[in-house]
């Protein structure tokens, strides 16, 4: 029993909710990832390695230590908060999907060797994607396609990667593997599209929009905290990371501020909080490592929390355009305080979570002396407070008017966001809880007097110079539009590349047939206006008489060679 | 009036946020003379270091994300067409 990986429940619960309708349905979905936590708090021991041996390759299906255990909780915990948010949600492909999707999540975190990640990898793609084909419409359907590509591609580089490392190393098992050959690069590569690394990210900020409106929750946590818990034990103080982690922190906020769908900002601001995590990996000392797996534990709570809010308004009111949206505080008091709460933690503001597990990326850039990365992590923090900590909750909930008057969100909803919200708050207020369970040893507190007031500083002045803006009627409106994105290349230059290649071949081929037919029929008829053409032999001949004749040669040659040349 | 009026209808709630926030923010570079932060950088030497980048930053990225809208911002169907 102690050898039985997490992932087996949920399989076997997906295979269960196929036959079984109404609430026993429910139930099941629910206890899943609560017994699957139970199961590995209880029943597995740390550092328990259960192997498996299918075709001469040993696959390690079960590795546990402190860094995957951690993870471990996060997902089930994580896959429970989005299971309780789409609960109202009557959608067997959704209900599955969702149970394959947490639990291949886990098959991950827990595998053992490059294969069995590899297997889980792919698992991971194909089941997410039903979250955004559910929506239906046929943005979704397009913007599903080009997720699964680039899934199904990053799988591949991991693949190659695998067997390069095979190759050259004689051995399968996922540990620190560190930027050495090409087959590092590959997996390196591999896991930078999951993480959405600049100019591998378009898939993420396409496709989250376009997800279902419980949807985009689920797929908010998984598929990219994999991502960074394969980067942390594979490369973990590769100092290539820290630039690009802090080109991911910086890059999307600009973004983020202009976007006018809510859920947009939202993916854009997830790339820029994994931007603080892959920092935290670069730099690679104990207090960087566990301020990068802390940030993913605290963010996966805020980040569903503010994707579930803009979720409920998105279920409620039909679209999350920035522009159309306002004043709806009035009939969704309760989504608009667990926003806020999201936002809080979000922005790192001191007593919510996000300040307890980035501050520690924040010192850890000081301390290894990168001065100027530490100055534009400061620029990204206050970039936070602006598109996530400002303008979701107050252009949904506040600014102008809109006349919307929807409903409050469903019961369930709003106990899945109450519950994100506790978690959010408890986790800021009693950070030793979360620090107890990170993978490395180290000594830190995160409220000191200097720190507080820095972040409080930092954070409010932030604000003031939203309400000035505001006040004097200089900021920015929201406005309804598309912004181009690194996609444009292959969203519009690339078919218009393709189609004007296109028109270009068929044109060539037309006119090379016109002129070498009008050739050849030329030749032919002026052949046959010469006076030879009238004998026998230079008649065009049925096909079947060539062949005759090529065997009578063949024939002649044979008995040739049997009976004259011995 | 056929609606209830909300907290933020009435103008003297906003009119008192606003006044408690600027008190707030005068409080926290007060704090700043009085308290002694521990520094790592000589940048965070400067009295109202924090206060000062965090405004400023925060300008700097309307700003700039106003030159970013003027390159990249197209119409709400543009990849529909």
């Amino acid at each position: 029993m102690s050898e039985m990986p997490p992932f087996v429940l949920f399989f076997l619960a997906a295979i269960l909710v196929i036959g079984i309708r109404g609430p026993v349905r429910k139930i099941i979905l629910l206890a899943t990832p609560v017994i699957a936590a139970l199961h590995i708090w209880l029943n597995i021991d740390p550092n328990i390695l259960s192997t498996y041996s299918i075709l001469n390759i040993e696959l390690t299906l079960l590795r546990v230590d402190k860094l995957s255990l951690i993870f471990g909780y996060l997902f089930c915990l994580a896959g429970f908060l989005a299971t309780i948010f789409a609960l109202q949600v009557n959608d067997i492909k959704q209900e599955v999907s969702g149970l394959i999707y947490v639990g291949s999540t886990l098959g991950a975190v827990f595998a053992g060797d490059l294969i069995t990640l590899f297997i889980f990898w792919e698992l991971l793609s194909v089941s997410s994607v039903v979250f955004i084909w559910a929506r239906g419409t046929e943005r979704a359907i397009d913007a599903g396609m080009r997720y699964l590509i680039f899934q199904i591609l990053s799988g591949l580089f991991l693949l190659a990667g695998a067997l390069i490392h095979y190759q050259t190393t004689g051995s399968l098992v996922f540990e620190h593997i560190g930027l050495t050959g090409i087959a590092s690069w590959l997996i390196f590569i591999a896991f930078g599209i999951k993480c959405a690394f600049p100019f591998l990210h378009t898939w993420l900020t396409d496709s989250y929009p376009e997800a279902t409106p419980t949807g985009a929750v689920f797929l908010s946590v998984f598929t990219t905290k994999l991502a960074i818990y394969a980067l942390a034990r594979g490369f973990a103080g590769e100092e290539i990371l820290i630039y690009i982690g802090l080109t991911m922190m910086c890059f999307p906020i600009f973004f983020a501020v202009i976007e006018n769908d809510l859920r947009k900002t939202l993916s854009y601001s997830l790339i820029n909080q994994l931007g603080f995590m892959v920092t935290g990996i670069g730099i690679g000392t104990a207090l960087a490592l566990n301020g990068a797996v802390s940030h993913a534990f605290s963010h996966v709570i805020y980040k569903s929390l503010l994707f579930m809010s803009m979720g409920a308004v998105l279920y409620r009111v039909g679209h999350i355009k920035a522009s159309d949206l306002g004043g709806l505080y009035k009939t969704m008091p309760k989504t608009t305080t667990f926003c806020i709460v999201g936002a809080l933690s979000i922005s790192a503001f001191p007593l919510f979570s996000g300040f307890i597990s980035k501050s520690m990326v924040m010192t850890a850039l000081l301390k290894e002396g990168y001065s100027y990365g530490w100055l534009l992590a400061l620029f990204a923090s206050a970039g936070v407070l602006h598109h996530a900590g400002i303008k979701i909750p107050y252009f949904a909930f506040f600014a102008h008017d809109s006349g919307l008057r929807p409903k409050e969100a469903p019961v369930n909803m709003l106990i899945a966001m109450g519950l994100a919200a506790a978690i959010c708050i408890f986790i800021g207020v009693q950070p030793q809880y979360l620090y107890a369970l990170l993978p490395w040893e180290m000594e830190y507190w995160p409220y000191d007097m200097t720190h507080v007031l820095a972040q409080l500083q930092l954070l409010i002045f932030a604000a003031l110079a939203f309400v000035w803006m505001t006040v004097r009627g200089i900021h920015p409106p929201e406005l309804r539009s598309t912004n181009l994105d690194v996609e444009w290349f292959y969203r519009k230059l690339l078919p218009a590349g393709a189609h004007r290649g296109l028109i270009f071949l068929s044109n060539t081929r037309d006119m090379i047939l016109k002129n070498t037919v009008a050739a050849m029929r030329n030749s032919r008829d002026s052949f046959f206006r010469w006076h030879i053409s009238k004998y026998h032999l230079s008649e065009s001949w049925p096909t079947g008489s060539m062949v005759l004749w090529i065997s009578v040669m063949l024939v002649t040659y044979l008995l040739l060679d049997i009976f004259v040349y011995k | 009036m056929s609606e209830k009026k909300y907290f933020f209808d009435k103008p003297e709630n906003i009119k008192w946020i606003i006044r408690v926030f600027y008190s707030i923010c005068l409080l926290l570079v007060i704090a700043d003379f009085i308290l002694h932060r521990h520094t790592t950088m000589a940048w965070e030497e400067m009295p109202a270091f924090y206060a000062i980048y965090g405004f400023a930053a925060y300008v700097l990225l309307v700003v700039l994300s106003n030159i970013l809208r003027k390159l990249v911002m197209r119409k709400e169907n543009y990849y529909d067409e």
